[in-house]
């Protein structure tokens, strides 16, 4: 039934975009922290959007046409270092280092993550609308 | 026989309302993968989709004849041609989707309405009023 499975689809985006927007919300969190060490530094992570193309499985449901989070990946910009030997995370030669977090970057993809949401709830909306309309056949 | 009451007394509707269903989702699938890389987004031809539903349902009249099932959509399944390609391959466009998302979310209750009096009709017929 292809109208049923408009909710599916909408909500696998909807939980798509959820994650976007809550890693874009960890790397804004951590944009000022700072490490003693460049492996240990806070690195921005992205996620990987895949669609789903063979019929999958979702908390039960068969949904088929949808989207999934491929992979959280971290960013390879590298890490900037200041030279701050009075910082409490100071290496032995006097170095911190900070996040490669974009803050402009991830505000903007916030929004986006937030547009692409909106887009999908109006998707539910209608296959709500359509499917209740439908119902009313009854009524004819 | 049930098959064919339907097709007589709803008029094809059934089936365009079935056809109108697939769009609205082919369309639905675009906007939730508006942001996948490399996606490409489809749409439905639905004369292509109604013609090729007309002509594959053939009557059987007799017992060594296979029945030919209603047509599904699969064939009329066409790949959308951006109007300007992304550098990530995916050739959704999310304004293009939303407006023909509209358009066929009210094609679906067009369609719906031309069969609710359908059905009117024939409870009319019923009760004999």
């Amino acid at each position: 039934m292809a109208i049923d499975s408009l909710f599916n689809i909408a909500s696998s985006a909807l939980n798509a975009q959820l994650t976007r927007m809550n890693t874009t919300a960890s790397n804004l969190a951590n944009a000022s922290t700072t490490a003693s060490s460049e492996a240990t530094a806070y690195k921005a992570k992205r996620v990987n959007f895949e669609s789903i193309v063979q019929e999958a499985q979702l908390d039960g449901q068969d949904f088929k046409g949808g989207v999934k989070i491929g992979e959280i990946v971290t960013d390879r910009t590298p890490v900037p270092s200041m030279f701050d030997p009075g910082h409490p995370n100071a290496d032995a030669n006097g170095y911190v280092y900070g996040t490669n977090v974009n803050e402009v970057a991830e505000m903007v993809d916030m929004m986006a993550a937030a547009r692409s949401y909106q887009n999908n709830v109006e998707v539910v909306n209608t296959a709500k609308q359509l499917m209740l309309r439908t119902l009313e056949i009854t009524k004819a | 026989m049930s098959i064919h009451f339907a097709d007589k007394a709803l008029g094809g509707f059934q089936r365009s309302l079935e056809l109108r269903a697939k769009r609205v989702e082919l369309l639905s699938q675009n906007i939730a993968n508006a942001d996948t890389p490399n996606f490409k987004a489809r749409d439905l031809d639905f004369k292509a989709a109604m013609a090729s539903a007309q002509t594959q349902f053939v009557k059987t009249t007799h017992t060594g004849h296979i029945a030919s099932a209603p047509a599904g959509a699969g064939d009329a399944v066409i790949f959308t041609t951006p109007l300007n390609p992304s550098a990530d391959g995916n050739t959704v466009e999310i304004g293009v989707e939303q407006a023909k998302f509209g358009q066929a979310a009210a094609d679906y209750q067009a369609t719906l309405r031309f069969l609710e009096s359908r059905v009117s009709g024939i409870r009319k017929a019923l009760k004999g009023e």
